[in-house]
C-alpha cells in the first residue's frame, strides 16, 4: 500500500507543526522521518495514522483519500514510543486485542486468534512471554510485543513513533537491526519517526529529513548522506566542520585556503559556507602545500572504535577542526597533542549564504 | 551502608515525634476503643447476642448496609461520570463545579440533614415534583439513600480524577488504531485502568455511609423497623441509659468499620501498585 | 502481511473525530447528566439553606444568631475549636515528621491508626468516650469521685471533637513531606542549624500550604461535628449545645427560619473551606506549570 501525502499542513496555535508537506511513500518500503524535535515528524506520522487532523491537504492510501476516515477504520498499525501496552492484560491478550475487537462477522474464531497470536509472538521471538504481564518484561521486550500487537490486525501500513527512543543504547542498536530484518520478511509499507540520524541511515530504505515542519530532502540513505541538498541536511546527518568565506568563479576562499566549488562556477563574490565531514579530511605530518591545505595544531586525540577522533586548532576561525583518522593509517600511530599537522580536505561541499 | 544509615538519622526529633504520636494515639484512640471492647466483653454472650440479633436491630443493619450499598453504587456510576466530565471536557464553570464536589466533605452533617429533608419533603423544591408521581422520599428508606448518596459523593470523584488525569492518551489511541469503537475502548481499556480507583472510592463511600448519623436522622423519620439506621439505635439506647445495649451494637459497628478500613487499605495498595507499573 | 483487510478503506466517510474523543452529542449529554446530578445533590442543598436563612429578611436572620442560646452555642463551638485545632495541629506535625522523615518497623500500622477516626461512626466515638469516662469503668468512676465531670460537659465535647478531627493535618502533611524528601533539612543541619531552627525555617515553609489546608479542614469538621457530640453532650441548652446541636434543637421545635439562619453560618464556613482549598490547588497548579515551562 503506497501513501501519498498532498500539501498537508497542521498548526497548533501560532506554531506550524507541519507546513505544506507533500510526500509519496512507495509500497513495501521502510521510510524514516528524520528531524530534530519540533520538526513536525511525529505530527506528520500522527496525521498519516488519523490521530491528528490536517488543517489542509489530503492523505491517500493507494490512491484512496483517507483524510476523513476514522482512525479505527484506517487499517494502520501504530507503535508508540512508550509502548502503550495495556497493563491489565497479559501479553497474549494485548496481541489478540485487535482481533477480538473486530466486528463479529469478520472476527476470527478463538482457535484462529490463538494461532495467529502465537505466530506473531514467534515472529518477535517472545512466544514464551504469552502469559506474562507487560510489567514483567524489559523495555526491549515490551517494544517487540507492541510491534506484534500492531501487526496482529494485518495493517496495510505500519507506523512507528520513535520506537527505540525509550531504550538504552545497546538494546536500541540490537532492536533496529532486528526491525530491518523483520521488515525484509513482512514487507509492509512502514514509516518510522526518529531524531537519530544513525538509526535512520541504518534501518531505512528511504530517509525524509524534516525541519520546521517542512521536508528538507528525501531520498535513499546514501543519497541524503552523500549529496545533502542544503546546509541543514548536511549539518543534521553526521558531524561536520563548517567554514565561512566567499565564493567566486567556482572556488571558495576561506582565509588563505581555497576549496573547489564547481557548482558555483557562475557566481562571483558571494558569501558562502563550506562543509567538510571529519572523515573527509586527511592529516599529514610533513609540511605540504596546495590549494586546500590547512595548517593546524593537535588539541586532543581520542579513540572511538576503529578511528581516532582528533580535534585541531587552526588559523581559519575559533572553532576546532574535527577529523577522524582510521587507526590503521601510519599517521594515527604517532599523533599527539601539541603536534603541528597539515589537514587536506578530500571532499567538501559549499553552499551559498 | 553504615554511612547511609547515619545520613538518614542525621535528622533529629525521631524519638520525640514518634513518642508523642504513639502516646497521643494510645490515649485518644486506643484507650477509648479498648474501653468499648472490654465493656462489651463483660456482657454475657447470651445477652450480647440477644441485643445484636434483636429483630429491630437486624432491620437497622439491613437498612444501614443496604442503603449505604445503594448510595455507594449510585456514587460509583455518577462519580465516575462526574470525574470523566471534569477531567476530559471543557465547559463554562468547570472549575467551580470541580470545587463544589468537596462540599459534602466540608458541610456539617446536621446542616446537610435539614437541607435535604427540606428539599425532598413533599412540599420541598424537589419533593413536590416527585410527590406528583406518588413517590415519597422524605421519611422513607429512599430518604436514607438520598442522604447517604450525598455524603459519599466526593469519594469516587476524588479517587478517580487523578488516575484519569494521569492516564496516557496513547492507551486509548492504541485501542482505536487497532479498530476498536469508542465504546469498546472505554469498556476494555479505560474502565479496567480505572477499576482499582473506582473500587477504592466505592468502598470509602460505603464505609462513610454505614457510620453516618447527622445527615440521615432528619430525613429518615426514624420509624422503628423501617427507617431506623443502626447509628440511630445506638444514640437511642444511650439516651435511655442502656449503655450495654448501645455498646453491643457499637461493637458490631466498630468491627465492621475495621473490616472496611482494612479492605480499603488493601484496595489502595493494589491501586497504587498497578498505577505505578509502566 | 497482505490482503484480508481491504474492506476497511471502503468504510463510510464521517466527520473527522479524534481517537480520544466522543462525538459532540455524547459529550454534551454526559456533561448535562453530570451537571443535573450535581445540581440536585450539591447546589440545591446549599441554596435551600441560604434561602431558608434569609427568607424573612436580614433582621430575622440576625435575631436568630444573637439570641442567647444561639450565642452560647457559637461561643462553645469556638472554644472547642480553639482547643481541638491547635492540639491536632501539633499532633499532625509530629506524626508527619516521624512518618515522612524516618523509616521504622510498624510504620504502616501507625498510618492506618492515624486514619482510623475517619472509619469509626461518630456515634460510636461518642459512645466510647461515655463508656471510658462516664460512670462505667474505673477511670470514669475515679474522675467522678474526684469531682471531675467530663461526660455531659465541655471536656467530653472537646475530647470527641479532638478524636474526630485527629487525622486532618497529619493526612495532608504526610504525603507532602514524603514528596519533599529530607535533603533540604540535611543540608540545613550540615550548615550548622539546630533541629528546631531547621524545622521552623526549612520544613515548615515548604509545607505551609498543606498545614493551612489541614487546619481549615480540621476547623470545618470540628465546628460541624454532630453525631459524637450528640452522644456525649447531654444537650443542656445554653450550656453543652454546640452549633450543630442547637440547629437540631431549633429544627425539632419547628423554628425552621432560626435553624436555617444558624445553619447558614456553618454552610458559609463550608464554602470558605472549599474556596481556600481551590485557591491552594490553583496556586500549586500555577507553580507546576511555571516549573515545567522553566525546564523547557
Amino acid at each position: 500500500m503506497s501513501i501519498e501525502i498532498d500539501n498537508v499542513s497542521r498548526r497548533f496555535g501560532d506554531f506550524a507543526a507541519v507546513d505544506n508537506v507533500s510526500l509519496s511513500l512507495p509500497q513495501g518500503e521502510l521510510t524514516a522521518l528524520l528531524g530534530p524535535s519540533g520538526s513536525g515528524k511525529t505530527t506528520l506520522l500522527r496525521i498519516i495514522a488519523g490521530l491528528e487532523r490536517p488543517d489542509h491537504g489530503t492523505v491517500k492510501f493507494h490512491g484512496e483519500d483517507t483524510t476523513d476516515v476514522h482512525v479505527s477504520d484506517r487499517g494502520v498499525g501504530f507503535v508508540f514510543q512508550h509502548y502503550a501496552l495495556f497493563k491489565h492484560m497479559t501479553v497474549f491478550e494485548n496481541v489478540a486485542y485487535g482481533l477480538k475487537v473486530k466486528p463479529r462477522r469478520v472476527r476470527p474464531n478463538q482457535a484462529e486468534i490463538h494461532r495467529r497470536v502465537k505466530k506473531l509472538l514467534e515472529l518477535v521471538q517472545l512466544d514464551w512471554t504469552a502469559h506474562r504481564y507487560p510489567s514483567q518484561l524489559s523495555g526491549g521486550q515490551r517494544q517487540r510485543i507492541a510491534l506484534a500487537r500492531a501487526l496482529a490486525v494485518e495493517p496495510k501500513v505500519l507506523l512507528l513513533d520513535e520506537p527505540f527512543g525509550a531504550l538504552d543504547a545497546k538494546v536500541r542498536a540490537e532492536l533496529r537491526r532486528w526491525l530491518r530484518r523483520l521488515h525484509d520478511e513482512i514487507h509492509v509499507t512502514s514509516v518510522f519517526v526518529t531524531h537519530d540520524q544513525e538509526e535512520a541511515l541504518e534501518v531505512s530504505d528511504r530517509v525524509v529529513v524534516m525541519n520546521h515542519g517542512r521536508v528538507e530532502q528525501e531520498g535513499s540513505p546514501r543519497e541524503v548522506y552523500d549529496h545533502p541538498a542544503n546546509p541543514f541536511v548536511y549539518g543534521f546527518l553526521g558531524q561536520v566542520n563548517l567554514f565561512r568565506g566567499r565564493v567566486s568563479g567556482g572556488w571558495a576562499e576561506i582565509g588563505g585556503v581555497r576549496l573547489p566549488a564547481p557548482e558555483h562556477r557562475d557566481v562571483s563574490d558571494a558569501g558562502a559556507v563550506a562543509y567538510i565531514r571529519p572523515h573527509d579530511i586527511e592529516l599529514v605530518e610533513e609540511e605540504i602545500t596546495g590549494e586546500g591545505v590547512i595548517r593546524a595544531v593537535v588539541e586532543t586525540v581520542s579513540i572511538a572504535g576503529a578511528v581516532l577522533r582528533v580535534e585541531l586548532r587552526h588559523g581559519l576561525g575559533d572553532d576546532l577542526l574535527h577529523v577522524e583518522v582510521p587507526r590503521d593509517q601510519p599517521v594515527a600511530q604517532t599523533l599527539q597533542a601539541g603536534q603541528v599537522v597539515y589537514a587536506r580536505p578530500k571532499q567538501s561541499r559549499v553552499f551559498l549564504q | 551502608m553504615a554511612f547511609r544509615f547515619r545520613q538518614h538519622s542525621v535528622l533529629p526529633g525521631f524519638g520525640l515525634t514518634l513518642g508523642f504520636t504513639v502516646f497521643y494515639l494510645s490515649l485518644l484512640l486506643l484507650l477509648p476503643v479498648a474501653a468499648l471492647l472490654f465493656y462489651t466483653l463483660q456482657m454475657p454472650w447470651v445477652d450480647f447476642w440477644a441485643t445484636v440479633s434483636h429483630p429491630q436491630v437486624v432491620e437497622s443493619y439491613k437498612l444501614s448496609f443496604g442503603a449505604s450499598l445503594i448510595g455507594a453504587l449510585i456514587n460509583l456510576v455518577f462519580g465516575a461520570l462526574v470525574a470523566w466530565v471534569l477531567v476530559r471536557y471543557e465547559f463554562p464553570g468547570r472549575r467551580v463545579v470541580d470545587a463544589l464536589v468537596d462540599l459534602p466533605f466540608a458541610m456539617p452533617t446536621a446542616v446537610a440533614g435539614i437541607a435535604l429533608v427540606t428539599l425532598y419533603a413533599s412540599t420541598g423544591w424537589i419533593g413536590q415534583y416527585i410527590d406528583a408521581f406518588g413517590v415519597r422520599i422524605a421519611y422513607t428508606q429512599l430518604g436514607v439513600i438520598v442522604a447517604l448518596t450525598y455524603i459519599g459523593l466526593p469519594f469516587v470523584v476524588r479517587t478517580v480524577q487523578p488516575v484519569l488525569r494521569d492516564m496516557a492518551p496513547e492507551l486509548e489511541e492504541a485501542s482505536a488504531i487497532m479498530g476498536a469503537s469508542r465504546f469498546t475502548t472505554l469498556r476494555r481499556v479505560v474502565l479496567p485502568t480505572l477499576l482499582p480507583a473506582l473500587l477504592t472510592g466505592f468502598a470509602m463511600a460505603f464505609a462513610r455511609a454505614v457510620g453516618e448519623y447527622g445527615s440521615v436522622v432528619f430525613i429518615s423519620g426514624n420509624i422503628p423497623y423501617t427507617t431506623e439506621i443502626t447509628p440511630l439505635l445506638i444514640v437511642a439506647k444511650a439516651e435511655q441509659y442502656d449503655y450495654r445495649g448501645a455498646a453491643a451494637i457499637g461493637t458490631v459497628m466498630l468491627v465492621a468499620a475495621f473490616a472496611l478500613l482494612l479492605m480499603i487499605n488493601a484496595l489502595q495498595w493494589w491501586s497504587t501498585r498497578r498505577h505505578t507499573q509502566r | 502481511m497482505n490482503t484480508v483487510s481491504t474492506t476497511h478503506v471502503a468504510a463510510p466517510v464521517r466527520r473527522w473525530q479524534a481517537a480520544t474523543e466522543e462525538s459532540a452529542w455524547v459529550r454534551r449529554s454526559l456533561i448535562g447528566v453530570a451537571l443535573i446530578f450535581l445540581a440536585l445533590f450539591l447546589m440545591l442543598p446549599l441554596a435551600v439553606v441560604l434561602y431558608g436563612a434569609f427568607e424573612q429578611g436580614l433582621a430575622v436572620w440576625l435575631a436568630a444568631i444573637v439570641e442567647p442560646d444561639a450565642a452560647a452555642a457559637i461561643r462553645l463551638t469556638l472554644l472547642v475549636v480553639l482547643i481541638a485545632v491547635p492540639v491536632n495541629l501539633i499532633f499532625g506535625l509530629a506524626a508527619a515528621w516521624a512518618v515522612a522523615k524516618f523509616e521504622f518497623p510498624g510504620k504502616s500500622i501507625l498510618v492506618t491508626l492515624i486514619d482510623m477516626p475517619f472509619a469509626i461512626s461518630p456515634v460510636v466515638v461518642g459512645l466510647m468516650f461515655v463508656i471510658l469516662l462516664g460512670n462505667h469503668g474505673p477511670l470514669g468512676q475515679w474522675l467522678i469521685e474526684h469531682g471531675y465531670r467530663v461526660i455531659f460537659s465541655v471536656p467530653g465535647i472537646v475530647l470527641v471533637i479532638v478524636f474526630g478531627t485527629m487525622p486532618f493535618v497529619a493526612r495532608e502533611l504526610i504525603p507532602l513531606m514524603q514528596e519533599q524528601g529530607s535533603e533540604e533539612e540535611e543540608s540545613s543541619l550540615t550548615l550548622g542549624a539546630s533541629g528546631w531552627r531547621t524545622f521552623w525555617h526549612v520544613t515548615l515553609p515548604n509545607v505551609k500550604w498543606g498545614v493551612i489546608y489541614g487546619v481549615i479542614l480540621c476547623n470545618a469538621r470540628a465546628m460541624g461535628e454532630f453525631g459524637a457530640v450528640a452522644v456525649v453532650s447531654g444537650r443542656i441548652r445554653g450550656e453543652t449545645n454546640t452549633v450543630p446541636l442547637h440547629i437540631e434543637v431549633l429544627y425539632n421545635e419547628y423554628q425552621f427560619t432560626a435553624a436555617f439562619a444558624v445553619a447558614s453560618l456553618l454552610a458559609a464556613l463550608a464554602v470558605v473551606t472549599i474556596v481556600v482549598k481551590s485557591l491552594i490547588e490553583w496556586r500549586d497548579e500555577q507553580r507546576r506549570l511555571a516549573a515545567v515551562e522553566g525546564e523547557q
